[in-house]
């Protein structure tokens, strides 16, 4: 899956900047990531003199091992039966076999995924850390009060949702999505659109690639890595994507369901296209948004993504609560009134400010070249 | 012998060696990453219990959220070179701190050895036995009010810890 995906955002990037991208190996390029990653492992391993050896060389596995674990709690598929077996399509998934064997299914499954995806922030810090590099150190500094600050709207954007389904069970916040088949971006669009920024963040892709930004930390955290042990970075960063993605098709994108359709063999299907529609989301993003200051990206986590999250929570409750008939409906007209309504009335804002200040600049052009200080 | 008792022994010498390792380690760092690999143990202790809701809890909140804080203020402070000068400011209680250790152990001793906790049997737990919706229900019924001191409590925390640090800037 990852080589694959390396591929498809070289080719969108290439795409948005109006290049062919990797075009050499195999038909348009597709064998590139094999050539890539067989290159990285064939290379020599070089570890520098200065570093902690036993931490330098645990922080890749550190940061591989949760992002290949956490994908494990996401259902792709509903129930399939073959024989006397009952399984979820799902790698942690429920299963039933005969002679009365059975695994039931995780309970509070978002709680798990969400405990380990925590936990990939060590490899960043540790690998930061133990390279004696002091480009590392701030990578890997960055990078830890990034991941901390955007945890938590990450979690609080996904309370809203829970509570519509009214469980931890990942299948059954599926479910809840198909009766009524009422998609949860529609009524929790708020919280889709914080717990995909935070996503972003959460993974430290553009815009807000600081722990790794090019320009001034030369490759941040990773700077001392080479051969397989970078290729390990470079694996777990695209798995974490996958799993942002993963957590909010399920959540937010009716998981595995598409309409009233009820074969579960086929929900992997329709799983892997929203997911590559939400993967695509990501690399559009990236090609096409200049990387964020690090003093706006804490102001972005703490002042506003943070009090929106939470005051979605409350008003998501409150209207739980206090009305009669259908939550869920009303959630939505009202959702889609306030986004349409925010969409216009920001466009507007922008639009005036800037109109504003062109007008301003103008007329302090024109006070200049009378005054004769600027040349006309 | 059993799963349960299988999966005992390596847990808990994985906990103990690790807790050990946590005071023995010369660099704070890893004495941070021993303390992490303790609480996964823990955690796993929480799952061997069926209680899956608490072991998520457990790394969630401890591992992945307040021990990354930790190797965080530690990196910022840089402690390496700190612990030796705090090291023998206290020598009387290092052997307070063996006496406690002693005391604690024998009442251990005392409690596990009058039989008055009856260990229960796996085969009589409920099934819905540590997942989420019977611990939020326990929570905000029987036990709201310890529930709600807590929170409050750790509000006060967050508001003094502001406070204390506001103070020092000015």
């Amino acid at each position: 899956m990852v080589p694959v995906l390396i591929w498809l955002e070289r080719k969108v990037i290439a795409d948005i900047q109006i290049r062919l991208g990797p075009n050499r190996v195999g038909p348009f390029g597709l064998l590139q990531p094999i050539a890539d990653a067989l290159k990285l492992i064939m290379k020599e391993e070089v570890t520098p003199a200065l570093v902690d050896k036993w931490v330098y060389r645990l922080a890749p596995m550190m940061m591989m091992v949760p992002a290949l674990l956490s994908i494990a709690a996401i259902p792709i598929g509903g129930t399939v039966t073959i024989g006397p077996r009952s399984f979820a399509l799902q790698i942690m998934g429920a299963y039933r076999g005969p002679g009365g064997f059975y695994v039931p299914e995780l309970d509070a499954g978002i709680l798990l995924v969400l405990a380990l995806s925590s936990l990939g922030v060590y490899g960043i810090v540790l690998a930061g850390w133990s390279s004696a590099n002091k480009y590392s150190l701030l990578g890997g500094m960055r990078s830890s009060a990034q991941m901390l600050s955007y945890e938590l709207p990450l979690g609080v954007a996904l309370v809203g949702p829970l509570m519509l389904a009214g469980t931890l069970r990942l299948t059954g916040v599926v479910e809840s999505q198909a009766h009524p088949y009422i998609w949860f971006i529609i009524p929790q669009f708020l919280a889709f659109v914080i717990h995909l920024m935070s996503g972003i963040a959460e993974t430290n892709r553009a815009p807000f690639d600081l722990p790794e930004a090019e320009q001034e930390l030369v490759g941040g955290y990773h700077t001392e890595y080479s051969s397989f042990r970078f290729a390990m970075f470079f694996m777990a960063e695209y798995l974490n994507m996958v799993t942002v993605s993963a957590i909010s098709v399920t959540f937010f994108l009716g998981g595995y369901r598409l309409f009233w359709n009820d074969i579960a063999w086929l929900g992997p299907i329709w799983f892997g296209m929203k997911l590559l529609a939400v993967l695509y989301f990501f690399m559009w993003i990236r090609g096409t948004w200049p990387r964020v200051r690090f003093d706006q990206l804490m102001k972005l986590g703490w002042k506003a993504s943070l009090p929106i999250a939470l005051a979605n929570v409350v008003v998501t409750a409150a209207i739980l609560a206090f009305t009669p008939g259908n939550p869920t409906l009303v959630l939505s007209i009202a959702s889609v009134i306030l986004s349409t309504a925010a969409f216009f009335g920001l466009s507007y804002a922008v639009s005036y400010t800037l109109r504003h200040k062109a007008f301003a600049r103008e007329q302090e052009l024109r006070r200049r070249r009378l005054e004769g200080t600027v040349e006309p | 012998m059993s799963f349960e008792l299988f999966a005992f022994v390596i847990l808990g010498l994985v906990a103990v060696v690790s807790g050990i390792a946590v005071i023995t380690a010369k660099n704070p760092i890893h004495a941070v990453m021993y303390l992490v690999t303790n609480f996964f143990a823990l955690a796993m202790f929480y799952l061997v219990l069926a209680a899956q809701f608490i072991a998520f809890l457990q790394i969630l909140v401890y591992a992945g959220a307040i021990m990354v804080l930790f190797l965080f203020v530690v990196m910022i402070l840089n402690l390496t070179g700190a612990i030796e000068s705090v090291r023998d400011k206290l020598p009387a209680q290092k052997w307070i701190a063996v006496a406690l250790a002693v005391v604690l152990m024998l009442e251990f001793a005392a409690i596990a050895g009058s039989g008055s906790i009856a260990t229960p049997r796996a085969g009589a737990l409920a099934e819905s036995f540590g997942t989420s919706k019977p611990i939020g229900l326990l929570l905000y019924s029987q036990y709201l009010l310890p529930f709600e001191v807590t929170s409050v409590l750790l509000l006060i925390a967050m508001v003094g810890s502001i406070v204390l640090a506001r103070r020092r800037e000015d």
